[in-house]
């Protein structure tokens, strides 16, 4: 019960970080002096075409652009009517995208769902690696698997993830037969979910789970390991050695439990990198998720398509930290709900 | 030694009978804490070497322009893509000096490219401290000097040349300049707004913690990348070179002070209930000057260690904008946009040295994440 008494109220400090984050994203999206439509009004105006004039001065007052800002952010969340009523984020409206002439919604459509699934993949990928890498470098530690996994960590924290990207994409396909580019082969594209399907989506997330997961794992596998060490060195892991435990008993039985919760909390704060990453590494691969989008919408200005991608990315975040935070305190009893917070 | 009459031998030093009172306990613990760290540092050898290596680099930044053979934008229309070319010492066994085998492009009508062929039968030797193109030392300082340069009429690309015959060599000493840059002035602005706001948070906390609290708890947990981004996109295209690379390195400092303020805070929560504040504070010294000169001193060190490890965020941070061409833009040169170049993988696997300029990124941020640890091991001395 107690535990659902701290969901609920992780839940309603998310949704309140989510609504200061949305005042944020809509004045980013908004620094840049002029809008797209504003530039292309004077752009058909140059060039004399009135009739693209109209329509742009026609979308203008339809979205509401010719408003003040602080209305402007309020009808595009839903919170006062425009001059549709209300229709904004909340109410399931995400705006019109002007550069491509469609609905967001349209769109960003099946990619939403991509997203998720290669952070997911990539988050799965990290702790697949750490764990076992972590737990062996500090068993191990000092020793030739120590030093070899920690320069493969250092390398992995140092090599930009969109080189890595590229270079994986090279080799994988000379060596392996890696597919190169998107998620999935063009054939299935649009076509309703199909074991093929989901088959091409597997192998061709192989490249990039690996990429965006690296950096992640050496930064866990880096942490992992010293917690293990700081409880490696503790009088009770002597007991049990002195009792006659086997080596790898001992070490699942005491003392990576005790690891294992920074573990869990940490990868509320590796999620927005691993986001940020994800983004970058859609660009390079041509990965079909919201990645190159948003590139291209924050490119030409385009207001509505930016502003949801940039909510949609926080709210993937802030879900992440919000269901890592529970199952840590699921995982460890010892945490207290209330005293949390400081 | 004086030997005495009775037979004995005696010691002439003057004797001191208040010299064992004076004596330190343990000289080595007693000296000043810089001394101490530094005895610590020199252990840790590869943080040492990393640190050498840095201040290397640093250092070079104001002479690029004297030790690279090329300006940055310098083009060769007879030599696009032209692969590395090796310095050699010896021609058909003799020693001759450091030469190159003049290059010559000719076209291949099979896969249309153009290939290299060295002149074998021609060794030229290179030019030392030869005048070439005109560039500014130190950023003021005309001179056209440069300390070494192709013979006449033959081309020296030690590293290649790129898309527009442009010396990859060069171009890496001279995006050095703004890409090791970059990562000072972020840190600056993030050191700044950290130590401010992470203090003010610690010191006086209640209200103005809580606030300032959710607001590093709203920023740690938005992607950085996507924000960047938009912050980027929001800089006008005609700015010129040099204001967009200030705004950028203030856009990536911006969006890092959580991390150092959550950091300064808590340091802040145990240490102002120490003593010596409570005296400071009774003798009447002001919050101002008890967090300048009582707080603060106590955890700098900690605090440099931090930023050293949160520079080669910035360093990747500036080099993925401007490989996404959202940070600096031509003709401004820095790694990242050179990285540009090589975007595709057609040009990874047919010109493999355009990506030449990641291994310095690769090093560079592998010196900086070693010298933080270094520094972050040894800063506690008297922690064995």
């Amino acid at each position: 019960m107690v535990i659902l008494r701290y969901a609920i109220y992780r839940f309603i400090t998310m949704l309140l970080t989510l609504l200061v984050v949305s005042v944020l994203v809509f004045a980013i999206i908004n620094l840049p002096p002029g809008d797209y439509l504003s530039n292309q009004i004077a752009e058909l105006q140059a060039s004399g075409q009135s009739a693209g004039v109209a329509k742009a001065e026609f979308l203008r007052t339809e979205y509401a652009l010719d408003r003040p800002l602080w209305q402007q952010y309020m009808i595009w969340m839903g919170f006062m009517p425009g001059p549709h009523g209300f229709s904004g984020i909340i109410q399931g409206n995400f705006g019109w995208s002007f550069e491509f002439d469609r609905p967001v919604s349209e769109i960003v459509g099946e990619s939403l769902w991509l997203t998720v699934l290669v952070n997911l993949a990539a988050v799965l990928f990290v702790y697949l690696v750490a764990l076992p890498l972590g737990v062996l470098a500090a068993a191990r530690s000092r020793t030739w698997v120590d030093y070899s996994s920690a320069f493969v960590g250092y390398l992995g924290l140092a090599t930009p993830n969109f080189l890595l990207a590229l270079i994986m994409f090279y080799y994988g396909h000379k060596l392996f037969d890696l597919p190169i580019g998107g998620l999935m082969d063009p054939g299935f594209e649009g076509l309703p979910m199909s074991w093929e399907k989901a088959k091409s989506i597997l192998i061709h997330l192989i490249v990039p789970t690996f990429v965006i997961g690296t950096s992640g794992a050496s930064a866990m596998m880096q942490r992992l390991r010293a917690n293990m060490l700081d409880e490696l060195g503790k009088p009770y892991v002597e007991t049990a050695i002195a009792k006659g435990m086997s080596p790898s008993r001992m070490l699942y039985k005491y003392p990576l439990r005790v690891a294992f919760n920074p573990f869990v909390a940490d990868i509320g704060n590796l999620l927005p990198s691993m986001v940020s990453g994800s983004v970058l590494v859609s660009v390079v691969l041509g990965l079909q998720t919201i990645g190159p989008s948003l590139l291209t919408a924050l490119k030409t200005q385009d207001l509505f398509l930016s502003g949801f991608i940039l909510m949609f990315v926080a709210l993937l975040t802030l879900v992440g930290t919000m269901i890592s935070d529970v199952l840590l305190v699921l995982l460890d009893p010892r945490i207290r709900y209330e005293g949390r917070e400081t | 030694m004086t030997q005495l009459p009775d037979g004995r031998y005696v010691d002439d030093a003057p004797y001191d009978p208040q010299a064992s009172l004076q004596q330190l306990e343990r000289r080595d613990l007693d000296a000043p804490n810089w001394v101490l760290i530094w005895r610590k540092f020199k252990t840790h050898k590869l943080g040492l070497f990393s640190g050498l290596f840095l201040l290397l680099s640093y250092l070079m930044l104001p002479f690029a322009g004297f030790i690279a053979p090329y300006t940055p934008n310098e083009r060769n229309g007879d030599h696009l893509y032209a692969p590395p070319q090796a310095v050699h010492f010896f021609h058909e066994g003799e020693f001759k000096g450091p030469f190159i085998y003049p290059i010559t492009a000719e076209p291949d009508l099979e896969t249309f490219q153009w290939k290299f062929i060295p002149d074998i039968s021609d060794p030229q030797n290179l030019r030392f401290f030869c005048k070439g193109d005109d560039y500014k030392l130190a950023g003021f300082i005309p001179a056209d000097t440069h300390l070494f340069c192709a013979p006449e009429g033959a081309t020296v690309f030690l590293w290649g040349s790129d898309r527009l015959g442009r010396d990859v060599f060069s171009r890496i000493l001279y995006g050095a300049q703004l890409s090791l840059t970059v990562g000072l002035i972020g840190i600056t602005v993030s050191f700044t707004l950290g130590i401010l706001f992470g203090s003010i948070a610690g010191y006086f906390g209640g209200r103005t913690d809580w606030i300032i609290n959710r607001v590093i708890e709203i920023l740690r947990s938005l992607p950085e990348l996507p924000l960047w981004l938009a912050l980027s996109a929001a800089v006008p295209s005609n700015w010129s070179p040099v204001a967009v690379f200030f705004v950028i390195s203030i856009i990536l400092g911006i969006l890092d002070w959580p991390g150092l303020a959550r950091a300064v805070r808590a340091k802040f929560l145990s240490l102002r209930e120490e003593e010596y504040v409570r005296a400071a504070e009774m003798m009447g010294a002001g919050s101002g000057r008890v967090i300048r000169k009582h707080l603060l001193p106590n955890f700098m060190s900690h605090l440099i260690a931090s930023a050293t490890l949160s520079i080669p965020a910035m360093i990747l941070g500036e080099t993925a904008l401007s490989f996404l061409g959202l940070g600096l833009r031509a003709p401004a040169v820095s790694w990242g946009v050179m990285l540009n170049d090589a975007q595709n993988l057609a040009s990874i696997e047919i010109y493999p040295w355009t990506a030449i300029p990641m291994l310095p990124i690769i090093v560079v941020v592998l010196a900086f994440n070693f010298l933080g640890d270094g520094l972050r091991d040894s800063l506690d001395p008297y922690q064995q």
